[in-house]
């Protein structure tokens, strides 16, 4: 038990716990926030498992471009959608 | 109830999948026994043209496909053909989204944005760009390659309009661009089936593993797959926010 395997154990518990709060959180902006932090932590664990090529796409596309998606398609639902 | 067995469902599942991959390779980490069996390892030694010696980076001359990243050389090589089908769906995709959101209400008044956002973009556009630039010329060396390196360089103007609300890209500029790279993607596959027989075979000598200039079609293959997903993408946010310029 390294310092690695404990990084990669936390990384784990952390991609979990993530996705939990984005799907129990009540706001779809708060949502989609914990979307963009799982991605970041996905891109971790990518990294930590020697394919920095999907971490470098998954950076660039799961937590930069889908994010700014999401809140576009979010605020053009209006009153159709929650409160934001 | 249904709530307890949906639980109950997920978490069997999620122990079915840590089962199956520990017994691969260990929770996060290589078994490297196992890995050793694994189909993709005898892909990895397999010798593809006879040349049987250890690959020496920036020495090794004339390697088959003499690209330092493993990933590119399937990409932008091997299946090359496969790449372009990508593209094509992204193409396809885009134009879905412009077809669909150039026909919704225009003139929406946009957010303001603020004053840290406005000075920094300044800072942060030409970083960005430049490292899209970086990350698709360096495809056949480094990870990345010409997917996150144009979705980088459609990032950088993502941020250009959400820091200046009067932005407006260059969209016919866009446009033009993307259909010459998609053009010169295919008119390098039918160069390659007339120098080589094959279609997209890499026809250029491919130099010494490890520098900028080696990989044969590889570094082109890649720049031009760059600018075609920077400028699509960057077309597809610019249809996001309504603005689609009349052409």
């Amino acid at each position: 038990m390294n310092w690695f395997n404990i990084l990669e154990a936390g990384v784990s518990v952390l991609l979990v716990a993530v996705a939990l709060a984005a799907v129990l959180s009540k706001k779809l902006l708060v949502s989609i926030i914990f979307l963009s932090a799982l991605s970041m932590m996905a891109v971790s664990a990518f990294a930590l498992l020697s394919a920095p090529d999907v971490a470098v796409t998954e950076a660039v596309i799961g937590s930069g471009l889908v994010t700014f998606i999401f809140v576009a398609s979010i605020r053009n639902l209006g009153k159709a959608g929650e409160k934001l | 109830m249904k709530r307890v067995f949906a639980g109950l469902l997920a978490v069997a599942f999620g122990v079915v999948l840590l089962l199956g991959i520990s017994a691969s390779t260990g929770l996060f980490s290589y078994n490297e026994e196992l890995l050793d069996d694994s189909a993709a390892s005898h892909y990895i030694a397999k010798d593809v043209n006879g040349d049987t010696g250890e690959i020496i980076f920036g020495e090794t001359m004339d390697a088959e496909t003499g690209s330092a990243n493993m990933v590119t050389s399937v990409i932008a090589n091997y299946r090359s053909f496969d790449t372009l089908g990508e593209v094509t769906v992204l193409f396809l995709a885009a134009l879905g989204v412009s077809l669909l959101a150039g026909s919704m209400d225009k003139g929406r008044k946009r957010r303001k944005s603020g004053f840290i956002l406005k000075v920094s973009s300044g800072i942060l556009f030409p970083l960005m760009l430049v490292t899209g630039i970086y990350i698709f010329t360096h495809g056949h060396l480094t990870p990345g390659g010409g997917f996150p390196g144009g979705s980088m360089i459609a990032s950088s103007f993502l941020l250009l309009y959400l820091a200046d609300e009067n932005f407006r890209a260059n969209v016919r500029g866009f446009k033009i661009a993307e259909g010459i790279a998609g053009t010169l993607y295919v008119v390098l596959g039918i160069i390659g089936l007339l120098a080589g027989g094959y279609f997209l075979i890499n026809f250029l000598p491919t130099g010494v593993v490890g520098n900028l200039f080696s990989g044969g079609i590889i570094p082109i293959v890649y720049v031009i797959i760059g600018l075609k997903v920077g400028s699509e993408i960057t077309g597809i946010i610019t249809d996001m926010f309504n603005e689609e310029v009349k052409a």
